[in-house]
């Protein structure tokens, strides 16, 4: 039992967001839940190179992007299963991960440089998705409907719900496994100071480049699931900025380098962003587009300037350490 | 007793400035060798062109007879080669514990087994009560202690430390200093830059001086404090021989 107590706290949680879907019933509120699932994923991507690694990733879209027109263009294009094609896809994204990675991290670029460069890359996928055939261009890529299991598509949102915590929670513990184990000492010795880890034996290159891989296979399965779930791409979703802000909100806002702090934030995020955009309609009788976008970024102000170390790090008596 | 690192004609230049001009030492097997300068002789250059943070101008440095100039910093602390940094660098986000185990990691892939190598490290240099405290909240004697632990998690066989008895106080550094010597006892290597004289006169086996990029003097810590060479480039040019004069005179 000692060697299962440091993943009890995140067993809890799990069985916590399994029940969810059985006491709110609503079609919207499911979706809702699904979509922040998969946000808390891709920001489990995120996290794992920014919070853990400290190098700030701005296009994690790179990986989201590739991972769901992978699979879409393999199952509609190809006609391959979407089950054998999201291997494929993870894959994919974990391979552009290297190669952003090996590029960015050889050229020694740090902090904002670091940054812009993961932007541009992301942007330039964007542009080139917009005007591929295989990709479907500006119309965008459309995954046909036919319900069945084997087809990745389920008549009951609840079994996707499970599903993309299935994702979410094997992600999370092996964060966690990581986070114990001599790979993630090393990551934050990188975020930390790279010259003392290099003097401690730590190859900081190769660290690196194996986090950014990691990363960007955790962030493609997000985006394989995203695809799945709404069965329809175009560049601006699956490249554009939006999951870029996304995936580097949550964990900030939640807790940067921390197992929990993705979720919580998408929680909070989505959360509190569903709750104004309803609040809203409801004050003014109409909708009031992007006022959700507004409030994450007076949540981000918020956060960076109070609790620099998120919403978790408010409660350091709380934060479960892995003792 | 055989040279385990040596620096041959070690030359660095900066643009149109020559810090290290055409170094050479040796330092022998399970001594303590200091290398002692006064400010902006050279010795941190020296220093990082030895543990690979430069590459230098020309030259070359060997470890064990092997030429190891052009190896990254990481494949010389898997040699064993570890060194300090003068401005402490402790990984904020961890625990004494854990700051030690990222350097114990580098011999014990499990995490237990680096954990305790850790813990055991603490207790050589005297840190087992700060083990689980936040690294950032230790004082700077805390810190000084954390660097050496650090290093020597890595299981070095060459301890390179830079400057570690800095910005002690004396009785911090009276602390410090047997831990030092125990160190070597354990038949580990050390050379160690430093500008506190005290622990220079009291540690150190042999000792290089170094002065305007060149090395100028080598011996016991006693022979070279009598060096008038080394006594000028502390004190000035002439400075030897009015010296002499004051002691006949007086």
């Amino acid at each position: 039992m000692s060697a299962l107590r440091p993943y009890a706290a995140i067993l809890a949680v799990l069985a916590v967001l399994a029940v969810l879907p059985v006491v709110f019933t609503s079609g919207t509120m499911q979706n809702f839940l699904i979509f922040t699932l998969i946000v808390a994923l891709a920001g489990q991507g995120w996290n794992l190179l920014g919070g853990y690694g400290g190098q700030f990733s701005f296009g994690h879209a790179s990986f989201f992007g590739t991972g769901a027109y992978a699979i879409a263009i393999l199952q509609e294009r190809l006609g391959l299963n979407p089950w054998l094609a999201l291997p494929i896809a993870i894959g994919l994204g974990a391979l552009v991960g290297a190669v952003i990675g090996t590029l960015a991290f050889r050229a020694r670029l740090r902090g904002s440089y670091f940054a812009l460069v993961t932007l541009a890359f992301a942007e330039v996928f964007r542009i080139v998705a917009n005007v591929l055939p295989v990709t479907g261009g500006a119309a965008g890529i459309l995954i046909r409907l036919n319900v069945d299991p084997l087809n990745f598509q389920f008549a009951d949102r609840a079994a996707f719900h499970w599903l993309t915590l299935l994702f979410l929670g094997a992600v999370m513990l092996l964060v966690r496994a990581l986070e114990r184990g001599r790979f993630g000492a090393r990551l934050v010795a990188v975020r930390e100071n790279e010259d003392a880890a290099r003097a401690l034996g730590v190859d900081v290159l190769r660290v690196k480049i194996a986090a950014i891989t990691l990363s960007g296979a955790i962030t493609a399965a997000a985006g394989c699931l995203y695809a799945q779930k709404f069965l329809y791409l175009d560049a601006m979703i699956a490249y554009g900025p939006w999951i870029s802000v996304e995936a580097l909100l949550a964990p900030i806002i939640g807790g940067l380098g921390t197992v929990f702090g993705p979720v919580l934030g998408a929680f909070v995020l989505h959360g509190i962003g569903e709750l104004t955009k309803t609040w809203i309609a409801t004050l003014t009788g109409g909708a009031l587009p992007g006022v959700d976008l507004v409030l994450f970024g007076v949540l981000l102000i918020i956060t960076v300037g109070f609790a620099p170390r998120g919403i978790l790090g408010l409660l350091p008596r709380l934060r479960v350490r892995a003792a | 007793m055989s040279a385990l690192l040596e620096v041959e004609r070690v030359t660095m230049r900066f643009g149109g400035l020559t810090a290290v001009d055409d170094a050479s030492m040796a330092v022998p097997e399970g001594a303590i060798t200091g290398l002692i300068g006064p400010n902006g002789a050279g010795k941190t250059t020296l220093f990082a062109v030895i543990s690979g943070f430069l590459a230098p101008t020309a030259g070359r440095v060997r470890y064990r007879g092997d030429d190891i100039t052009d190896l990254s910093v990481h494949v010389r602390a898997e040699r064993g080669i570890a060194r300090t940094f003068q401005v402490v660098q402790p990984f904020a986000g961890l625990s004494v514990r854990e700051n030690i185990a990222v350097g114990a990691y580098l011999r014990h892939a499990a995490r237990e087994e680096a954990l305790a190598a850790a813990g055991a490290v603490a207790e050589r240099v005297g840190l087992t009560r700060m083990l689980d405290q936040q690294a950032g909240a230790l004082t700077v004697a805390g810190r000084k202690r954390l660097e050496l632990a650090r290093a020597l998690a890595t299981e070095p066989t060459l301890l390179l430390l830079d400057e570690v008895l800095a910005g002690l106080n004396p009785s911090e550094i009276r602390d410090m200093i047997p831990v030092i010597r125990r160190i070597r006892d354990d038949g580990i290597t050390i050379l160690i830059v430093e500008h506190v004289m005290q622990a220079v006169m009291n540690l150190c086996d042999r000792v290089h001086v170094i002065a305007q990029g060149k090395l100028i003097a080598e011996g016991t810590p006693a022979e070279v404090a009598r060096n008038p060479r080394v006594v000028e480039a502390y004190l000035g040019h002439g400075a030897a021989e009015r010296m002499l004069r004051v002691q006949g005179g007086g």
